[in-house]
Formats: C-alpha cells, sequence, structure tokens
C-alpha cells in the first residue's frame, strides 16, 4: 500500500514538473506572439479589438463598431514627449480626412485620464480619444514605446507599416489610401 | 500570561497599521504602487515619467488628506488593480496569498511524516534486534550454552 502512494505521489510530481516545463515552453514560443510581430512577418492580421471608455464624450467606443471605415489608430500618452509634436500632424490629417470614410482614434495608455485630457486641450484634440489606463492593448498590439500608429482597412485588418514613433504627414496620408483601397 | 502577550503583540502591529491607513507616508506608498510602464519595477525604483508623474499624484493625494485605501482606490481606477504590488485578497488573487501558505504548511506536514516514520523506523529495528525477539531457549541448551562459555572463560 505504502510502496503504492509513493508511487502515485512520484507519477503525480513527474507530471506537475512536466506540465511547468511545457508551459515555459508554450510561453516561451508565444510570447513575441502579436500584431506588430505578425506584421513585420508580412502578414495583415485582424485588429485586435477592444471597447474601451472614451475620453472625448460620455461612453464607451467599441473598435468592431468602426468596420466599414478606415481606422488610422493612434497609442499615445500624456507623459510621451514625441506625442506632443506628432499630435498637430494628426489633427491636421483629421481634418483632412474626416468626410472621406476615415476615422482618426486616439487610444490613451497607461495614463491618469485627468491628464490626457488636460492635454487633448493643450493640443486643440478633436478626433476621438478612449482610454486604457490599465494598458489591455499593449500586449495584443505588441506595443514598446509611445506614440505608435496602426492603419486598419475596412474590413478590419491592419495593412500598410506599423509605425513606431512619432508618424509623418506623408506616412499617414500613404497608409490611410493602403487602408481605403484595401 | 501567554495571552497578553498575544494582546499586546496584536495592539503593537495593529496601531502602526492604522496610522499608516490615515496617515499614510509617500515612502511606503512609492514601495507599494507598481510603475505600469517598467514592470516589474515600483515607482519607488524607476525614473520613468510617467513613475514620476505618481509619485506628484500620491503627494497631492496625501497633501488633500485622503487614506492610504483612498489613494489606491484612485490609482486602481486609472490604472487597473495590478498597479498594486500586492495581490488583492479576494477571488482569483487571494490564490497568491494562500498557495505559499499551504506550502509552508504542506511542507511541514511531510518533513514531520517522514521524521515520525524515520523515528518509527528506528525503533521497530531496535525493538526487533535477536536478543530481544523469538521464543526462550530451551533450558537444556542454555545450561550447555553456559557450560561453553564458563570453559572458554576459564
Amino acid at each position: 500500500m505504502a510502496v503504492r502512494v509513493k508511487l502515485v505521489a512520484q507519477a503525480a510530481a513527474v507530471v506537475l514538473v512536466a506540465g511547468l516545463l511545457a508551459l515555459l515552453v508554450w510561453k516561451l514560443l508565444h510570447q513575441d506572439e502579436n500584431v506588430a510581430g505578425e506584421m513585420r512577418a508580412g502578414k495583415h492580421p485582424s485588429a485586435p479589438t477592444f471597447v474601451l471608455r472614451r475620453l472625448d464624450r460620455q461612453g464607451r467606443l467599441d473598435l468592431a463598431s468602426l468596420r466599414g471605415k478606415a481606422v488610422v489608430l493612434n497609442f499615445w500618452a500624456s507623459w510621451c514627449d514625441p506625442c506632443k509634436q506628432e499630435t498637430p500632424r494628426l489633427e491636421a490629417a483629421w481634418h483632412r480626412w474626416r468626410g472621406r470614410g476615415v476615422v482618426l482614434l486616439g487610444v490613451d495608455v497607461l495614463d491618469f485620464s485627468g491628464d490626457a485630457r488636460g492635454f487633448m486641450r493643450r493640443y486643440h484634440v478633436s478626433y476621438p480619444v478612449v482610454h486604457d489606463g490599465g494598458g489591455t492593448t499593449v500586449g495584443p498590439y505588441g506595443l514598446t514605446g509611445y506614440p505608435e500608429t496602426f492603419f486598419v482597412d475596412r474590413k478590419g485588418r491592419l495593412v500598410g507599416r506599423h509605425v513606431a514613433g512619432p508618424v509623418k504627414q506623408g506616412e499617414l496620408d500613404h497608409n490611410i489610401r493602403l487602408a481605403l483601397r484595401s | 500570561m501567554r495571552r497578553i502577550a498575544v494582546v499586546i503583540a496584536a495592539l503593537a502591529f495593529a496601531a502602526p497599521a492604522a496610522a499608516s491607513e490615515r496617515h499614510p507616508t509617500l515612502a511606503e506608498l512609492e514601495d507599494e504602487v507598481m510603475c505600469p510602464v517598467c514592470k516589474p519595477e515600483t515607482i519607488a525604483q524607476s525614473n520613468a515619467p510617467l513613475a514620476q508623474r505618481m509619485k506628484s499624484f500620491i503627494a497631492g493625494r496625501i497633501a488633500a488628506g485622503d487614506t492610504k485605501s483612498q489613494i489606491e482606490d484612485k490609482l486602481v481606477a486609472q490604472f487597473g488593480r495590478s498597479v498594486l504590488a500586492s495581490p488583492s485578497r479576494h477571488g482569483f488573487d487571494l490564490l497568491a496569498w494562500l498557495l505559499p501558505l499551504l506550502g509552508v504548511v504542506g511542507g511541514a506536514g511531510v518533513i514531520g511524516l517522514l521524521a515520525w516514520r524515520w523515528s518509527r523506523s528506528r525503533e521497530t529495528a531496535t525493538a526487533g534486534t535477536p536478543a530481544a525477539v523469538g521464543p526462550p531457549l530451551d533450558p537444556e541448551l542454555e545450561r550447555k550454552l553456559d557450560d561453553e562459555l564458563r570453559r572458554f572463560d576459564d
């Protein structure tokens, strides 16, 4: 009886260690699995969806509700210095493209919502902005710094080039055209 | 006597905890709040712009008279539960508190069991020596053995 208990305990220990090892291997293999990584590999994955609280008005915004439009997804934070240089360019692009089936959506990440609202007033942001204080979008989008910009086509797929760092006017226009075309 | 000691110890720990809840210091909260952009560092360990901003937010809330729980609740409302360095004592996070405790209790139990079995096996081995077990010798054989031993001594 004692031998049997010992064997069962040993088998359970081996299974537990094997399970933990398998988990470690799975984690190592999948840690780079995000849309930024897939885009670097030349793929056009679907934009990970989210539902976040709006900062420009009351209520929440579901990314999926923008299906049928080209979406410029800009991840930023009020404490990010390069975001300050970039915002006037985004605002200008919003005014140029807003009547042509394009939505510019700011995602304020890991930030105080009050600070973000102050930033939006200071830089006269008029495009929709949502708040992701907990950083739920960081993992799925593979964000490594701020700002970062993605372009979503009418079918909800990520297209063009993912821009890490302040986006240039030419990059905005080029990728928006791509998103509208596909 | 022991009860008095327990009460004194409980009061000794409870008083600073209550004072910390009512009048938290920036230093203690800095050690208990994670830096969201530089995990696993706390804001005390980080010089990131967000960590600096969080420190100034906490200092402002302390100056405004907020309790420790109120400040933590405000931070959680902005950044989610993961902004606190210690897991909550509710729901799934409770496992983070219980599992180490279970590990210690389980480990102590296993060590106790092994020690008990080891001491028991030693007792059995001692009790099982040939001199102490088995049927008594036949009187005739015992007499012969004594004679042989006496002859050997001579």
